[in-house]
């Protein structure tokens, strides 16, 4: 039988506030433990819970930058379970009513766009962190990151592939970082994927009995997770059993995922609204001063991309992150074709920045001089070659382009009655090659294209020296 | 000295025939004396105190006192304060010492008024006797046998038994109000959201607000000058002009209306109460007050709606209480689970625990729709009663309490007789109003009756003027708890 595998996905996207959703405490990681929790962090008796409004607008920053609509009125609600990193014995998050509702994301997968569909956002605090290292006999409680805002951000089950996952994972995160709402960085926990994967008959329109896979901190681990989920549950079905809903968690080392917690064992988390917050209100006014102040979003610059004669393939690799797109911006304003210079971006400065470990933002050539460099190339001044040379001379800091070329001495010979007369020259002083060559032997007409090269060391144009080659040869 | 109002102690002050050094030092000694007969003090430091005052004094002699600074307060041990004990009278905090004060300890303190200790109560603000406190009962000063009410019994009795002129109490379902009638003194509970809660220990977040005991209605003015006003810590805290509540004190209420519900005169009050509360009408009609009746037709539901949306939030608001971080945690357990269990089990009484169950109970899957949201509906038709009848009325009023302060032990085993002992009150609360309590009588045994009167949102002005002209004209709110001198 052929399957389909359904998956939907759950995104903790921690925002980049300066303070916690709920207190003054601040958010910055790697603190010394508990240096970072206040009174309302550690709840002590008494203290009360402010939202943040930075965080609030950053919600509202991605329901506007994913077409979703944002609920002028949303609801924060207690969510009731006992655990040590949990000081208040709740957490406060929004269920009934989140403030973000619907919105989509387009996805490109093997070239093709798909559209996946949200279900919706919202607004909550993360919890604080148990630590089991460096403790004999008991666990430490760690409540820096309590109280940290997180937006959870859910997909309908609209993923058909561990494939399609990964590439919404990464779209959502290019999106997130882009917008400035997240930092994105996975390894510090900012940005965390839980995936519900289910499988069916290929054909069948319903659902199977889903798994949540929890906690899936990078993008290998959430291609890996699904993989496997998959192979698991269809091997169950097959094998004539049922899968059971359940929570799993992926062992990285062993490549598999295992089972935490059945539907059984589930909590009742007795949501109901927080008494201590009055509905979040969002005024339209204050939506609109958000939505002036978005950047352009990837989808649009992507189109600008595609109409400056770029492929979409191209487009999409130039608009993985907001800075980059910006720098591929930058450097195609003015430049007479923005396609060959999308090339150096994706082909040698990606691959430069990518040696020496560097963030586009820190590259050592400024779009203006690779715009520079290409256009010395399309109007004949530089070959491949050098421009490679310039390339490395510019990234070493040498200065501007055309004057390294003019330091370096590195114009092409494009006068054609000087080359004419070089390659005059060469054809008198290698008499057997030209020979060879009129006899049919191409490879001795590449010899005297390297005499001549080797004559102008490298300036000449080395498709106008083959073109007269050929012409008084021909003669 | 003991029997003077806050005003006329606040007065003497003034005039510096008296320091609150002395002041201070008088109530501590009185304290010393009989907190052990009433124990309605559970945290006293002296130290303490004596350095507020003598910081009051310095005040004073720059110039720069307001109208407290200097008096001696008792604050329910509900308010966090820093550097003080604050237990909720629970053995769960019995070693909670806060790190920081609540806004209304912080507004009193930089008034310049002294903490004179913090003062007994129901667990965690559970209870309408005061007997259920990890500190044990807290008795009443015009019988020692009987309860003071509660959950604020400890303020009230350190105000009736003279032991502090004013004390800061907390109400969710009567608490301040059923005490004050039972102790023969005044309280006020004001409209949610006018007292910031940050600081004050959660019970039932949606219902909780702080407010002052004293003797007299000018003597809450003064106080609840001090605890009023926007804190943008309590996100339901309301963000109003600042009120002067004594300037309105001195006016006529000739042609108030006062609004008699139906459903508060028809039954289940003791005869005595009705008797009391009546003979205080008939009073306030001399005054020029006209009477209208008015009806509450769904009063009767705000028991069991309260019994539900409280004890909800309380399950919620107790969970920090876990044994972790801070407060008591039982000695011994085999692991983490065995710790929650034990700690709570050891640490909370046996209503906080019957709260939390019936809590837990009515927010579970497959019961939420039943009753937490049910009784959400209801509580908005309590609070449309409310605005029904004040459309016809400025004021309303009825008893505070079905009956006078009931002895030690009569109603410790029937929860619900207990429960019923705020059916006057609970609907205040439900619907967000500020409702009041002054002494308006005394029954046959020579215990206090208290009259309520409930105003419109924000009327606090209006009621204590109403409380202060029948003050003006009765003597009630001067009467003494027998033993005291």
């Amino acid at each position: 039988m052929k399957w389909e595998t359904v998956i939907g996905i759950e995104t903790h996207a921690q925002l980049s506030t300066k303070s916690k959703i709920f207190s003054g405490a601040a958010t910055a990681f790697g603190a010394a433990p508990n240096t970072q929790a206040c009174a309302v962090d550690i709840a002590l008796p008494g203290v009360l819970p402010v939202a943040n409004r930075e965080a609030v607008a950053k919600a509202v920053r991605f329901g506007l930058a994913v077409g979703a609509s944002i609920n002028r009125r949303s609801i924060f609600a207690r969510k009731n379970y006992f655990y040590p990193d949990l000081p208040k014995g709740y957490q406060i998050s929004q269920y009934e009513t989140p403030i973000v509702q619907g919105g989509a994301l387009a996805i490109f997968v093997d070239g093709a766009e798909k559209i996946v569909r949200l279900t919706r956002a919202h607004l909550e605090e993360d919890a604080g962190k148990s630590l089991h290292e460096g403790f004999h006999d008991f666990t430490g409680i760690d409540l820096n990151r309590a109280g940290t805002p997180l937006l959870e951000i859910v997909s309908e089950p609209d993923l058909r592939s561990a494939q399609e996952a990964v590439a919404y994972a990464r779209g959502l995160h290019a999106l997130v970082r882009w917008i400035d709402i997240c930092d994105g960085n996975m390894q510090e926990g900012s940005f965390r994927c839980d995936a519900n994967v289910s499988v069916r008959p290929a054909g069948s329109d319903t659902l199977g009995t889903r798994s949540e896979i929890k906690n899936l901190n990078s993008f290998r681990f959430l291609e890996r997770a699904i993989e496997f989920e998959v192979r698991r549950q269809i091997e169950i079905i097959e094998d004539g059993g049922t899968i059971v809903q359940e929570t799993r968690l992926y062992d990285a080392g062993r490549d598999e995922t295992r089972s935490m917690r059945t539907k059984e064992d589930a909590h009742d988390y007795r949501y109901f609204p927080d008494p201590d917050l009055l509905p979040l209100s969002v005024e339209q006014a204050w939506v609109e001063e958000i939505r002036s102040a978005m950047p352009e979003l990837p989808q649009a610059k992507r189109s600008a991309f595609v109409a400056l004669g770029l492929s979409p393939y191209q487009a999409g690799v130039l608009t993985a992150s907001r800075e980059l797109a910006e720098y591929s911006a930058a450097a195609f304003a003015g430049a007479a074709a923005p396609a060959e210079l999308a090339n150096w971006i994706t082909g040698a400065l990606s691959a430069r920045l990518n040696d020496e470990g560097l963030d586009i933002t820190a590259s050592r050539i400024t779009p203006a001089q690779l715009r520079a460099l290409a256009a010395r190339i399309s109007d004949g001044t530089l070959s491949g070659k050098m421009a490679r040379e310039v390339f490395d001379a510019v990234w070493a800091g040498e200065g501007d382009p055309d004057a390294i070329i003019a330091k370096r001495g590195l114009k092409q010979i494009s006068d054609s009655s000087e080359l004419e007369k070089i390659c005059d020259e060469v054809i008198a002083g290698n008499a057997r090659q030209v020979e060879d060559y009129r006899s049919g032997k191409d490879k001795a007409f590449n010899s005297l294209v390297g005499q001549v090269m080797k004559a102008t060391r490298g300036k000449a144009n080395p498709q106008q020296v083959s073109e007269i080659l050929k012409r008084r040869l021909a003669g | 000295m003991h029997n003077a109002t806050i005003s006329s102690l606040a007065a003497e002050l003034a005039s510096r025939r008296l320091s609150s050094v002395e002041l201070t030092r008088h109530f501590l000694h009185r304290i010393k004396q009989l907190n052990e007969r009433y124990n309605c003090f559970v945290t006293l430091d002296e130290a303490r105190s004596l350095q507020q005052a003598q910081a009051a004094d310095g005040l004073r002699a720059e110039g720069r006192a307001g109208p407290l600074t200097g008096i001696p307060l008792a604050q329910k041990d509900i308010f966090c304060a820093r550097g003080w004990r604050t237990t909720c009278a629970s053995k769960m905090l019995s070693n909670f010492v806060s790190p920081y004060d609540a806004h209304v300890v912080e507004q009193f303190n930089a008034a310049g008024a002294v903490i004179l200790g913090k003062t007994n109560m129901d667990e965690f603000a559970m209870g309408s006797s005061n007997e259920n406190s990890c500190f044990g009962p807290v008795r009443n000063p015009w019988k020692e046998d009987a309860v003071p009410g509660g959950s604020s019994g400890g303020s009230a009795v350190a105000v009736a038994a003279r032991l502090a002129p004013g004390a800061t109490a907390t109400d969710t379902g009567g608490s301040i109000r059923q005490p004050a009638a039972l102790t023969g003194i005044c309280g006020l509970k004001p409209t949610y959201g006018v007292v910031s809660r940050y600081g004050m220990i959660a019970f039932a977040s949606s219902l909780d607000q702080g407010g002052p005991m004293a003797r007299t209605a000018g003597d809450l003015a003064l106080m609840l000058n001090v605890m009023a006003g926007f804190d943008a810590r309590d996100s339901t805290s309301l963000e109003r002009e600042r009120e002067d509540y004594t300037r309105g004190l001195g006016q006529s209420i000739r042609g108030m209306k006062v609004g008699l519900p139906r459903e508060f005169f028809a039954e289940g009050a003791s005869a005595a109460v009705t008797k009391a509360v009546d003979a205080a009408i008939t009073e306030l009609r001399k005054l020029g007050c006209e009477t209208v009746e008015v009806s509450l037709p769904n009063m009767k539901l705000s028991v069991p709606v309260y019994y539900v949306l409280a004890p909800a939030e309380a399950s919620s608001n107790l969970a920090r209480y876990d044994g972790v971080r801070y407060g008591y945690r039982a000695p011994d357990y085999a692991d983490l689970t065995d710790m929650y269990k034990k700690t709570r089990a050891q640490g909370f009484g046996a209503e906080v625990k019957r709260r939390i169950l019936i809590g837990t109970y009515v927010l579970s899957h497959g019961y939420y729709d039943a009753y937490y949201i049910q009784a959400q509906k209801v509580r908005r038709l309590i609070a449309r009663d409310f605005a029904e009848a004040f459309k016809a009325c400025d004021v309303i009023m009825g008893p505070t309490s079905p009956t006078t302060a009931f002895r030690i032990g009569e109603k410790a085993g029937d929860p619900v007789q207990m429960y019923l002992s705020d059916i006057y009150t609970i609907a205040v609360n439900l619907a967000g109003l500020p409702g009041m309590s002054i002494p308006c009588g005394l029954d046959g045994d020579g215990l206090p009756v208290g009259l309520q009167i409930i105003g419109n949102y924000f009327a606090e002005a209006r009621m204590l003027n109403v409380a202060h002209q029948y003050q003006q004209a009765t003597d009630w709110h001067m009467r003494m708890p027998p033993g005291i001198q």
